[in-house]
């Protein structure tokens, strides 16, 4: 009730004219934006012309904006509609496969590798090379967040944008699903396949820095 | 009656430590999985890792609006206004 509340304000704000309260949401929102649009466009340049035009697609339609959906849903739900037609212009087939059925091409967590035979004798699946806990310190170095950011960028655009929302920005599972139109399970395979992977580059990393 | 609880792999438990943070395992699957992690020490460790990662992901800094398109942004806002 309370964001409600807030968003009911804020909508009075931006009707107003405030431009404290539209330079605000536009902050908020950018980072996010940006990232969803990587999912539809090939580059970070056009990512930002589609920010850009959701932001004016947003007051275009601020005054018809009736709250029967957040504030939030509504501005992603213009940016997608951009991005898909961008795209289309722009003659890139979108990822809707990826989208909406992840869960079709399998995917380990971890190198297989790392794990003895599932048919072992004695220890089926267990651990080869087993995970080693890491020195808190490193974790929290510059560095280790270049390797973190990194290893974001390489994700599949669906990923990123999945764990983007949900780890970087502290969105909500079901705020992540509106947002990208994904089912509560594919949203929770993407997430566990971008978290599986920036763990595992982690792990590269702080092995690579402890040596 | 003393039927022997199907045990998970290490290989099996990895797969499923995201439904396991996100609470959405069914209460059989959970205690499974707590059972695994009370006596497997190097999943313990991996379970841990991947909550370090997500604490050190929200502590990323966000990628920032240029200030030149901040500006274009806010013309935009006032034109909207008076228009
Ligand atoms: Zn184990």
């Amino acid at each position: 009730m309370g964001q409600a509340l807030a968003e009911e304000k804020l909508l009075e704000s931006l009707r107003a004219g405030n431009e404290e309260a539209f330079r605000e949401l536009v902050r908020e929102y950018q980072p996010s934006l940006v990232r969803v649009a990587r999912i539809y466009v090939s580059n970070q340049a056009a990512a930002e012309d589609v920010a850009a035009e959701t932001w004016l697609g947003v007051l275009k339609g601020l005054d018809r904006f009736e709250g029967r959906s957040s504030l939030r849903t509504w501005i992603f739900r213009i940016l997608t509609n951009i991005a898909k037609t961008r795209a289309v212009r722009d003659g890139r087939t979108l990822p809707f496969s990826a989208l909406q059925d992840p869960g079709r091409v399998p995917e380990a967590a971890v190198d297989a590798d790392r794990f003895l035979d599932p048919e072992h004798p004695r220890w089926p699946g267990h651990w080869a090379v087993k995970p080693e806990a890491w020195p808190e310190d490193a974790l929290l170095a510059a560095e280790t967040r270049d390797r973190l950011t990194e290893a974001i960028e390489a994700l599949p655009a669906t990923q990123r944008a999945v764990i983007s929302l949900r780890d970087i920005e502290g969105w909500s599972s079901e705020e992540v699903r509106n947002a990208l139109d994904l089912s509560e399970t594919n949203q929770r395979v993407l997430l566990h396949r971008a978290r599986s992977k920036v763990r595992a580059a982690l792990e590269e990393y702080l092995k690579e820095a402890g040596t | 009656m003393n039927e022997q609880v199907e045990q998970l792999s290490c290989q099996e438990l990895v797969e499923l430590v995201t439904d396991y943070l996100e609470g959405a395992l069914p209460e059989e699957a959970r205690l499974r999985f707590e059972d695994h992690i009370g006596r497997c020490g190097a999943c313990k460790i991996y379970l841990e890792q991947m909550r370090q990662t997500i604490v050190v992901l929200g502590h990323l800094p966000e990628a920032a609006l240029s200030p030149d398109a901040e500006r274009e942004l806010l013309q935009a806002f006032r034109g909207w206004r008076s228009g």
